[in-house]
């Protein structure tokens, strides 16, 4: 069995939404191990974005103890936090989100930049990126000259930059055709193969096939948690 | 842990890093800015008016406040002059009993002024009398102004070509004197006029000296308070420039020659006045003492004189008034400055929120790739701060420029204090700064998770 590498014990979070109280996570213990994929599925509201909010190092939990990579980060204050995002987290979203100003390396380039890497190093790492995901011939242009499929790719290898503990990815086909969806979906069955720990948040049975894990919340609990081999 | 957090903060702060840092930021902020250049344009308006005016402004205040402390300065800063005045009520009386008015400083009240106080280092008495003079055919209405020959250091005005009179010549009461600027060009249009002569009246005089330019008001007004009335007009056909042209000659030659009633003929009618001298510049030997010898003199004069004949000027009073004006003229132009660029910064304010709600969505991607509090704060501060001294460039500019189109224009003295251009750069930016962290600081605060989620 491979290490485990992120784990969550008992974790609760509660928010505010308007004036009434939510719990989305109501006690979950889960862990994760190295060379993962795994695929998180519920109906909305379960508490999926929660859960991935808090094991990007996005939120805190209200209650019990998340440790990534051996350090408990439930209780870091917000600079620490930012520097374990950016250092062991990826992020694929379903909308992308690229910067709209920076053009293709520029993006690749940002979690380089906020961990202070030499500008040469960064944009070698990001030139390699951009190769590897097919955008070698698009180094210069800017997200909206760009297919959804491809500015997907952008933020697959913006994801890669840093060399992440965990990826972590929301509905990453959620707004992609089918021909684009499996597209990055080949990508990420690639980056498994590599031994990358993935994450991936689905709606769809088909996508979660895919994985060799699939976890399914509802009403902020485990209810399912198997693995396929 | 937090003992490592801070000193990888100050690491981080001092190095190199950090320099690469600011420059990359930077160049973000540019491109950011660039891409709403209109809006970029817009805002930073309000701190280029701002900027531009004061520099502007503080210009054409320094220029016309150094024209006139240039002014009261050419009369000398030690001095106290005492100029003789026709009252004003003896132009009823005289009709009654007699044509001849009599007012004015008395070689007497010199006397006096002389002996009694200690502080006068010297004093010269001059009197101007305005008499026609020639040259062969030409004729020029001019000031005849007898003195003494310390009169140059007095007054801060020297002879440009040729020589002062001596005191040999003032106390043999001579016929030599010095013209002045302007005068040869009239009298003498081909010659050389030094070494030649020149009548007035019945008398030949021989120049031997020319002097340099007045500058204009003090020319101006050394000459008013007398012979106004019968000769202005005559005086601006005459010099053109409406001071009429002035000849020194020894004081003593002066009283000889046309004795001490003048009469003057305009238009039917005549006029006659007794004037013994029409100015006394006293030099004091110490500054300090300038303003107690004014009020000794002025009290020695009121004792001596029982009608208000005299009037008394202390350029040193003169100046501080200016400069107090001056004073004034700053803070009042300091006020309008700090509204124009309080306004500049609330517009740039504005924007910066504006843009910072726009840019949600990009404070939560960056939070997310691992971009601190701080960067987020120093990204916007940076633009911010990019544009406010954009507009203080801009308005540097063209507060430059403006004074120079006015001088060039308006022929009014303009001077730029080499501070002014840095000063108000300065405050543009120091603006930027102080209008730029509220923005920032909500920029960085905003909850990641949330800010991602806005569209």
């Amino acid at each position: 069995m491979a290490d485990i590498i992120a784990q969550i014990v008992e974790v609760r979070k509660r928010y505010m939404m308007g004036l009434v109280e939510v719990e989305a996570l109501r006690g979950v213990s889960l862990d994760f191990r190295q060379g993962e994929y795994i695929t998180i599925m519920g109906p909305s509201g379960c508490g999926k974005s929660t859960l991935l909010n808090l094991l990007g190092c996005l939120d805190r939990p209200t209650d019990g103890q998340y440790i990534l990579g051996g350090e408990d980060v439930s209780t870091l204050d917000d600079d620490t936090l930012s520097s374990i995002r950016g250092k062991r987290i990826g992020f694929v979203f379903q909308s992308y989100n690229l910067i709209q100003q920076l053009n293709v390396l520029e993006n690749i380039e940002v979690p380089l930049y906020y961990q202070g890497r030499p500008d040469e190093e960064a944009r070698a790492i990001a030139t390699e990126l951009a190769v590897r995901v097919g955008l070698g011939e698009r180094l210069e242009h800017r997200p909206y000259e760009l297919s959804g499929g491809q500015q997907q790719r952008v933020a697959v290898a913006r994801a890669l930059a840093n060399d992440p503990l965990i990826i972590l990815a929301d509905e990453p086909t959620g707004n992609l055709d089918s021909t684009s969806g499996s597209d990055i979906l080949g990508v990420f069955d690639e980056l498994h193969r590599q031994g990358k720990t993935l994450i991936m948040v689905t709606h769809s049975d088909e996508v979660s096939e895919r994985a060799q894990r699939v976890i399914r919340l509802r009403d902020g609990k485990v209810e399912r948690d198997e693995r396929r081999n | 842990m937090s003992s490592y957090t801070s000193a990888a903060t100050i690491r981080q702060l001092l190095g190199l890093t950090s320099v690469q840092r600011l420059v990359r930021t930077t160049q973000l902020g540019f491109k950011s800015l660039w891409l709403r250049k209109l809006r970029s344009l817009l805002t930073v308006l309000g701190i280029v008016f701002g900027v531009c005016s004061v520099i502007a402004m503080l210009a054409i205040g320094e220029g016309l406040s150094y024209e006139a402390q240039e002014q009261i300065r050419r009369l000398g800063s030690n001095n106290i002059i005492v100029r003789s005045v026709k009252p004003p009520e003896e132009r009823r009386t005289t009709s009654e009993r007699s044509y001849v008015v009599e007012y004015g400083i008395t070689y007497e009240d010199i006397n006096r002024i002389k002996l009694t106080i200690p502080s006068v280092e010297i004093l010269v008495p001059s009197r101007n009398i305005r008499k026609d003079v020639w040259n062969g055919v030409h004729r020029v209405d001019c000031d005849v102004v007898g003195t003494v020959p310390w009169y140059q250091e007095m007054r801060n005005h020297h002879v440009e070509r040729g020589r002062f009179f001596t005191e040999e010549e003032l106390a043999s009461s001579v016929n030599v004197c010095v013209l002045g600027h302007g005068l040869p060009a009239s009298l003498f249009p081909i010659d050389d006029p030094i070494g030649k002569t020149v009548r007035i009246d019945g008398d030949y005089y021989q120049v031997i000296g020319v002097m340099e330019p007045k500058s204009r008001q003090a020319g101006g007004s050394s000459s008013s308070g007398f012979g106004e009335q019968t000769n202005q007009e005559a005086a601006k056909a005459n010099s053109g420039s409406g001071a009429p042209f002035e000849m020194y000659i020894p004081l003593n030659a002066a009283k000889n020659r046309f004795g001490e009633t003048i009469v003057q003929r305009s238009s039917g009618s005549f006029s006659a006045e007794r004037v013994e001298l029409h100015e006394a510049t006293v030099k004091v030997k110490n500054i300090d003492d300038v303003v107690e010898t004014w009020h000794i003199i002025a009290d020695l004069m009121s004792r001596n004189h029982k009608k208000q004949d005299y009037d008394i000027i202390v350029p040193l009073d003169l100046l501080r008034q200016a400069e107090r004006t001056k004073r004034i003229f700053n803070i009042v132009l300091g006020a309008i400055a700090a509204i124009s660029l309080l306004v500049g910064g609330i517009g740039i304010m504005n924007i910066m929120l504006a843009t910072v709600t726009e840019r949600t969505r990009e404070i939560g991607i960056r939070r997310a790739l691992g971009a601190k509090k701080r960067d987020i704060v120093m990204q916007f501060l940076i633009e911010t701060v990019l544009l406010s001294a954009t507009g203080g460039v801009i308005g540097v500019a063209l507060g430059l420029a403006i004074p120079q189109i006015i001088s060039y224009f308006a022929e009014l003295k303009t001077i730029i204090a080499f501070w002014s251009p840095i000063v108000a750069f300065t405050i543009s930016g120091v603006v930027g700064i102080i209008f730029g962290i509220y923005p920032a600081m909500r920029a960085a605060n905003m909850d990641p998770v949330e800010a991602l989620r806005h569209e």
